[in-house]
C-alpha cells in the first residue's frame, strides 16, 4: 500500500464539497470513491469517517440529502450542494489557496538548498 | 448562525433517535451493497468483497458510533444519563429523597411566601406617579406627633409654601345612602380638589375635578371608587352625569377611579366628594380634621420642607395665639405613612424565614455529606475505573440540582397556599387598611427571589459533597471498612454546621419568647373596664327626622329602654366614642379660678349615658355618677378620670371643682361630680389621656355606639340587639355590631403582637425541631464511626456511664455553642424589632434562661439515643464488624 497520508478534519470537508459540485448529486460511497481515485490512492480514507463529516455539512446547511436509486437500481441516499453549500465552496477554495501558497513560499527556499 | 443551527439539530437529535439510527442504518446498508457490488465485479469471491467493503469502511459499529456522536450532544446525552441514574438512586433511597425535598420545599416555600408579602407592602411602587415625590404633611401638637389640619390652617400653608408643587388635603367622611333596602351608612372620603392630579391619577372614567369645584358655591360632585361603580351601578358607562344622593344631598358622577387605585389612608371609600367646605368645622381654626398630602418640587430635599412648613407654623402661631399655641409642622414619605405599621412584622416575617430556609438547607446539605460519605467506596470505585473528576462532580450538581428544582416546585406551590392563607387570616378591618395585599402574588419580582434562593440552594448543594470529594483517595476509599481522615472531616463539618443551625434555632426560639411575653404583658394591661359579655355596635339616626335636641334625647332613650328590656340583657349604656378606640376627640379645658396664661389642656372628652360606668363595670373612685334625668335642663356635670384629677388636682379634691372652655364662656362651665378609675380610651399599648365623660343627654346626638352588657353568650344576642333598635324606625342605621372581646383580639396593637407571635413561634418551633434533628445525624453519624473505638473501651473495661458521657459531653459541647452564640446573636436581634416587643427588654434574662433550658434539653434528648445505642455496643460484635 505504500505510505498513505492521512487527511485531517478540514480538508475532508473541502474535499467533498468539491467533489459534489464536480460530479453532482452523489451518495456516501461515491463520494468516497472519487476522494480516493483523485487522490490517486494515495490517500488512507476510513469510509465510515464520512458519514460523520456529512451529517456536519448537511447540519451546517451546506448540503442537503435526499433518498435516489443509484445506477445498479440499489437505494441510496444522495447528498446535493445547497446554494450557500456553493458560496461556502469558493470561500473555502479561496482560502486554501491562499494558506497552501503562503507555506508553500516557506517551503520553497528550502527544497532549493537540499 | 451556522453554528447555532448545527447546535438546534443535535439538540433535536437527542429526541428523535430510533428514527435516526434506523436510518443510518439503511444508508450504510446500501453503502456496503454497492461496495460489494463493486468488489463482485472486479472479480472477488462474495465473501471476499462483503470482508473488504467491512474493512475499508472501518466496522458498522464504530461507524454508527461516530454518526451518533455527530448526530446529538454527546456531552448533554451523558447529562441526561447521570440524571437517570441520580433519579434511580433518589428512588432507592425514599426516605432521603423525602426529608430532602420536604425541608426544602418547607424552606423555599416559607420565604418565597414572606417575600411576597414584603413585596407586596414595601417593594412595589405605590400605584402613583412618581411615589417618592409625595410626602405627607400635617400639624403637630406637643401631645401628638401627627395631629390633623384645620381648614384654615390648610388654606394658608397652601398659600404661603415655598416647597410644594401641590399641597392638598384628605378626610374620611361617614356617608348615608338612601338605597331601596333603607338607609345604608357607607365608608367615604372627601378631598381637595388638585388630590387625584397631585397623586397623578387620572379617573378610568370621566373626569377628575376641577381647580375651584372644592369651593363652597361649586355644584356637588363626587368620583365612584372602581369597586362602587361595580357594585352599585353595574359597572356601567352612562353613570357619568347621574345624581345621587348623599346625607340627604344631591351629588353630580363626574368619575370612575382605576381598578388598581388605592390610598390606604383612607379606608374603603365608596364615594370621594370635594370638602363641601361648609360653616361649623370648617370655619374654626380648632377644629382639625384633615390630612395633607403633597408633591415636593425638584430639587427640594424632604428636610428643606420641613423646614419650610415649620416657618408657616410658626408664623400662624404668632399671628394665631389663641388657636395654634404650640402647633408644629411634620412631614414624612407617603410610603411610611401607607407601610409604615406593618415594616417591622414583615421584615420579621422575612428575617423568620429565611433564617428557616437557612436551616432548612444545613440540614439537606449534612444529609447529602452524610450520603457522600456512605458512597465512598462507589466513587472511589468509579474513579479508579476512569471516571474523571469532573464527571463525578456533575453526578452531585445533578443530583443537588434535582433536589432543589423538585423542591422549589413543591415550595412555589406551597407558598401560593400559604400567602392565601396568612392573607385569610388578616382581620377585615385591618385589610381595609392595607389595601396594597390585594394585589398579593406570584409575580415576577417574587419568581426572581425564588429562582435567586434556589440557586443558593442548589449552588449549596453541589459544593458540599465536591468539597468532600477533595478529600477522596482512591486506595483509602477502596480498602474494605477503612475508616480514615475523610470521617474526621465530615465531624468537623457536620459540627459546625449544627452550630449554626442551632444558633439560628436560638435566635427564633429568643424571638418568639420575647413576642410571646410581650403579648401576654399587653392583654395584661387593664383596660380600666371587665371586657368580657360586652356587645358593641354603631347607630345613626336620619338627621331630618331628629334635627332637634329633644327629638335625638327621646331617640336615646327609646333605645335605653327598648335594649334594657331584651332578654339576656343586663345593661345598656351609649357613648360618643367606644373605649380601647383611640386619644383624640379632645377638648382644650380652662379651670374656674385659676390662673391662665393660654395654655392648651388638651384632654379626652366623652359623652355617655348615664348607666355607662355601671355597664362597662368601670370603678367609681369617689362622688357620683350621672342620671338619666341630667339633660339639657339641668346644670352641666362631669365624671373625670383619675389620670385628670391627679394632672391637674394634685393633694387637692377635685370634686365640686369647675372648668369650662379656653375663654369660660358661661355655657361650657361643667362641674365635677366623681372621679372613675383610668378607662383605657386609646390602644392598649397607648398612655392614658386625662379624660371627662359628660352626660349625652346633655348635648345629645343622633350617632353614637351602643354597649350592651349581657348575662350569657354575648355574640348570640347581637342580632336581637339589632332588631330592637331598627324597630323603633326602620330608618335607623347600625354598623360595626361586634364584641368588646373580638374589638380588644382585633385591634391593630394587640393583632400585630398576637400574629408574630404566633409567626415567630411557628418558625422558631421548626427551626428547634430541624435544628435538633441535625444535631441528632451528627451524634448518630459520630457514634456509628466510632463503633469501633467505643467497642474496644468497652472490651478493657470501661463503663456504660462512661461511654454515654463520652457521646453527651461531644453532644453538650456543640449544644453549648449553640445556645452561647444564639443568646449573644438573639440580644442583638431582639433590639432589632424593638418596636415590636411591649414591657420586655431585649435581654430578658427569664426569656434566655427557658429558652437555653428548652433547647438544651431538646439536644439532650436528641443525643441520648445514639448515646443509648453507643453504651449498649457489644465489643464482641464491634470487633468483628470490619
Amino acid at each position: 500500500m505504500g505510505t498513505k497520508t492521512e487527511i485531517w478534519q478540514g480538508t475532508l470537508a473541502l474535499m467533498i464539497l468539491k467533489t459534489i459540485k464536480t460530479l453532482g448529486p452523489l451518495h456516501g460511497y461515491g463520494i468516497a470513491r472519487r476522494i480516493e481515485q483523485i487522490s490517486g490512492d494515495r490517500l488512507s480514507l476510513n469510509y465510515g469517517t464520512l458519514y460523520p463529516s456529512l451529517l456536519k455539512l448537511e447540519q451546517e446547511g451546506w448540503i442537503a440529502s435526499e433518498w435516489g436509486l443509484s445506477d445498479n437500481n440499489r437505494k441510496a441516499k444522495y447528498y446535493k450542494l445547497t446554494r450557500s453549500g456553493r458560496k461556502q465552496l469558493a470561500r473555502e477554495e479561496k482560502g486554501w489557496n491562499q494558506t497552501t501558497a503562503i507555506v508553500a513560499r516557506f517551503l520553497e527556499p528550502a527544497e532549493d538548498q537540499s | 448562525m451556522r453554528k447555532l443551527r448545527a447546535w438546534l439539530l443535535r439538540f433535536k437529535g437527542l429526541f428523535l433517535k430510533d428514527a435516526r439510527e434506523r436510518e443510518f442504518a439503511d444508508e450504510i446498508e446500501s453503502h456496503l451493497q454497492m461496495h460489494i457490488d463493486d468488489n463482485i465485479r472486479a472479480g472477488m469471491s462474495p465473501q471476499e468483497a462483503r470482508r473488504v467493503a467491512l474493512m475499508k469502511l472501518g466496522g458498522i459499529d464504530q461507524a454508527k458510533e461516530a454518526y451518533r456522536d455527530r448526530a446529538t450532544l454527546p456531552f448533554l446525552e451523558s447529562v441526561v444519563q447521570d440524571l437517570r441514574f441520580t433519579l434511580r438512586q433518589l428512588r432507592k433511597n425514599p426516605a432521603f429523597t423525602f426529608t430532602a425535598t420536604v425541608m426544602v420545599a418547607l424552606g423555599i416555600g416559607a420565604s418565597v411566601a414572606s417575600f411576597a408579602f414584603v413585596d407586596a407592602a414595601l417593594i412595589k411602587p405605590l400605584p402613583y406617579q412618581n411615589p417618592s415625590r409625595l410626602l405627607f404633611v400635617t400639624e403637630t401638637t406637643p401631645d401628638i406627633p401627627r395631629a390633623n389640619f384645620s381648614y384654615p390652617d390648610y388654606l394658608d400653608w397652601k398659600k404661603l409654601n415655598r416647597a410644594f408643587d401641590s399641597l392638598e388635603v384628605y378626610g374620611q367622611r361617614g356617608l348615608v345612602v338612601s338605597t331601596s333596602a333603607g338607609m345604608e351608612m357607607v365608608d367615604g372620603a372627601r378631598v381637595s380638589a388638585g388630590f387625584f392630579h397631585t397623586l397623578g391619577v387620572s379617573p378610568l372614567l370621566g373626569r377628575d375635578f376641577y381647580a375651584g369645584e372644592d369651593l363652597p358655591e361649586a355644584p356637588r360632585t363626587l368620583i365612584l371608587s372602581y369597586a362602587s361603580w361595580q357594585k352599585r351601578f353595574g359597572g356601567k358607562q352612562e353613570i357619568i352625569g347621574q345624581s345621587i344622593t348623599l346625607n340627604e344631598i344631591p351629588y353630580v358622577i363626574i368619575g370612575v377611579l382605576p381598578q388598581h387605585f388605592h390610598f390606604a389612608p383612607v379606608e374603603n371609600p365608596e364615594f370621594w366628594t370635594t370638602l363641601d367646605p361648609g360653616r361649623g368645622c370648617f370655619i374654626r381654626r380648632s377644629c382639625h380634621f384633615l390630612n395633607g398630602v403633597a408633591r415636593l418640587k425638584d430639587g427640594v430635599a424632604i428636610e428643606a420642607a420641613l423646614a419650610d412648613v415649620t416657618r408657616i407654623a410658626k408664623d400662624l402661631e404668632a399671628q394665631y395665639p389663641d388657636s395654634n399655641r404650640n402647633q408644629g409642622a411634620t412631614v414624612a414619605p407617603l410610603s411610611e405613612i401607607i407601610v409604615g405599621d406593618v415594616k417591622p412584622i414583615l421584615l420579621l416575617l422575612l428575617a423568620g424565614a429565611v433564617l428557616l430556609l437557612l436551616i432548612a438547607c444545613i440540614n439537606v446539605a449534612s444529609l447529602l455529606l452524610v450520603r457522600s460519605e456512605t458512597r465512598r467506596r462507589e466513587l472511589s470505585v468509579r474513579r479508579a475505573l476512569g471516571a474523571t473528576r469532573s464527571r463525578l462532580i456533575r453526578q452531585f450538581v445533578i443530583e443537588g440540582l434535582v433536589i432543589v428544582v423538585v423542591g422549589s416546585i413543591a415550595g412555589l406551590i406551597s407558598s401560593h397556599w400559604a400567602t392565601q392563607i396568612l392573607k385569610g387570616l388578616i382581620p377585615t378591618d385591618m385589610m381595609a387598611g392595607m389595601p396594597y395585599l390585594n394585589d398579593l402574588g406570584l409575580n415576577s419580582r417574587v419568581l426572581m427571589f425564588a429562582l435567586a434562593v434556589a440557586g443558593f440552594a442548589a449552588a449549596l448543594f453541589s459544593f458540599t459533597p465536591t468539597f468532600r470529594l477533595s478529600t477522596l483517595d482512591v486506595r483509602e476509599g477502596m480498602a474494605e471498612g477503612s475508616r480514615g481522615s475523610a470521617g474526621k472531616v465530615w465531624r468537623r463539618i457536620g459540627s459546625k454546621l449544627v452550630i449554626l443551625e442551632l444558633t439560628t434555632a436560638m435566635v427564633l426560639l429568643v424571638g418568639a419568647g420575647l413576642l410571646a411575653k410581650s403579648f401576654y404583658r399587653l392583654l395584661r394591661v387593664g383596660a380600666g373596664f371587665e371586657t368580657k359579655h360586652l356587645i358593641t355596635m354603631r347607630v345613626r339616626a336620619p338627621l331630618s327626622a331628629y334635627e332637634k335636641d329633644e327629638q335625638a334625647l327621646a331617640l336615646q332613650r327609646k333605645v335605653v329602654d327598648e335594649v334594657k328590656s331584651l332578654p339576656g340583657v343586663t345593661s345598656i349604656a351609649l357613648a360618643t366614642t367606644l373605649p380601647l378606640s383611640f386619644n383624640g376627640n379632645t377638648d382644650w379645658i380652662r379651670f374656674v379660678g385659676r390662673a391662665y396664661n393660654g395654655e392648651h389642656n388638651e384632654v379626652n372628652q366623652r359623652g355617655v349615658s348615664s348607666d355607662y360606668f355601671q355597664t362597662l363595670q368601670a370603678n367609681l373612685l369617689r362622688g357620683r355618677t350621672f342620671t338619666d334625668a341630667e339633660d339639657m335642663s339641668k346644670p352641666q356635670v362631669v365624671v373625670i378620670n383619675q389620670t385628670l384629677a391627679k394632672k391637674y388636682f394634685p393633694g387637692e379634691d377635685s370634686i365640686g371643682q369647675r372648668f369650662g372652655d379656653t375663654d369660660l364662656n358661661p355655657k361650657s362651665i361643667k362641674e365635677i361630680i366623681g372621679i372613675v378609675d383610668d378607662i383605657r380610651e386609646g390602644p392598649l399599648d397607648s398612655e392614658i389621656w386625662p379624660a371627662y365623660y359628660y352626660p349625652i343627654n346633655q348635648h345629645p346626638d343622633i350617632g353614637y355606639s351602643v354597649v350592651v352588657r349581657t348575662s350569657q353568650a354575648d355574640q348570640s344576642l347581637i342580632p336581637t340587639v339589632s332588631d330592637a333598635i331598627r324597630g323603633i324606625d326602620l330608618r335607623i342605621n347600625i354598623s360595626s355590631q361586634t364584641t368588646m372581646t373580638q374589638r380588644v383580639n382585633d385591634a391593630p396593637t394587640v393583632y400585630l403582637r398576637r400574629s408574630s407571635t404566633w409567626l415567630v413561634g411557628g418558625f422558631a418551633a421548626v427551626a428547634l425541631l430541624l435544628g435538633v434533628v441535625g444535631l441528632y445525624g451528627v451524634i448518630a453519624y459520630s457514634v456509628s464511626q466510632r463503633t469501633r473505638e467505643i467497642g474496644v473501651r468497652i472490651a478493657l473495661g470501661a463503663q456504660r456511664s462512661t461511654v454515654y458521657r463520652l457521646i453527651l459531653k461531644e453532644a453538650g459541647a456543640l449544644a453549648l455553642a449553640g445556645i452561647v452564640i444564639g443568646i449573644g446573636c438573639a440580644i442583638i436581634g431582639a433590639s432589632l424589632m424593638r418596636k415590636l416587643l411591649f414591657g420586655t427588654p431585649p435581654w430578658d434574662i427569664t426569656t434566655l434562661v427557658c429558652v437555653a433550658v428548652v433547647l438544651g434539653a431538646s439536644a439532650l434528648l436528641a443525643s441520648f439515643l445514639p448515646a443509648r445505642r453507643a453504651a449498649s455496643v457489644d465489643p464482641m460484635t464491634a470487633l468483628r464488624a470490619e
